[in-house]
């Protein structure tokens, strides 16, 4: 039983962690304002959540895991906000320029 | 295995990092600084059971909690260039 556990904490962190590598790569990488947003998210939702669950099944009191489920649903509740909030002000702002051979 | 998810933590603040100096606009800049933010987050959670000391997840909380005010905050002082409410800006306005 404890190896179970040992294994599905392996395999929850090292998903987190590649999922965190992912976005951030695309965050640097990716040519376009709004593609960049798309990789913010993967690193925003997915990472955070594969990492909190793997750390979720190393806890020893209650307490911990309350505070680990806290963060989790306060950073899935807020860090979609933020994305909609910068999006919606730089199309504002910046307004969407087609590029050449996209369709309409 | 923290180890592992210590050191993926560090490579993508340095990658955060690098769009966070070169990005184009002021949106690409915010964005990341919320990127940022949300691995500092993270990481402060990873340090505090790496080192045996779960207590760590108290100040991760409130630094999930500052993140999101920070970005909100900045957005709306770039957009009105004033943080305050409206009621307040137009009434100075028309004195």
């Amino acid at each position: 039983m404890s190896l179970l556990i040992e294994i599905c904490s392996w395999i929850f962190i090292l998903l987190g962690s590649f999922l965190l590598l992912t976005g951030s790569l695309g965050l640097m990488r990716l040519p376009d304002f709004w593609s960049r947003l798309h990789g913010a998210s993967i690193s925003d939702t997915g990472g955070v959540l594969f990492l909190i669950l793997g750390m979720m099944l190393h806890v020893t009191t209650i307490w911990v895991f309350f505070k680990l489920l806290a963060i989790a649903i306060f950073i899935f509740i807020s860090s979609p906000t933020a994305s909609h909030a910068i999006a919606n002000a730089a199309f504002v702002t910046l307004g969407y320029k087609k590029k050449k051979g996209e369709r309409k | 295995m923290f180890y592992v998810a210590t050191i993926s933590i560090l490579i993508s603040f340095i990658l955060v990092l690098v769009r966070l100096f070169l990005g184009p606009t002021l949106y690409d800049r915010v964005l990341a600084l919320n990127a940022f933010g949300t691995l500092a987050v993270l990481m402060i959670s990873v340090v505090g059971f790496l080192f045996g000391r779960p207590d760590f997840l108290d100040i991760a909380l409130l630094y999930a909690l500052l993140n999101f005010i920070g970005t909100i905050a900045i957005l709306k002082f770039f957009r009105y260039k004033e943080i305050g409410d409206k009621k307040a800006l137009s009434r100075k306005k028309a004195q």
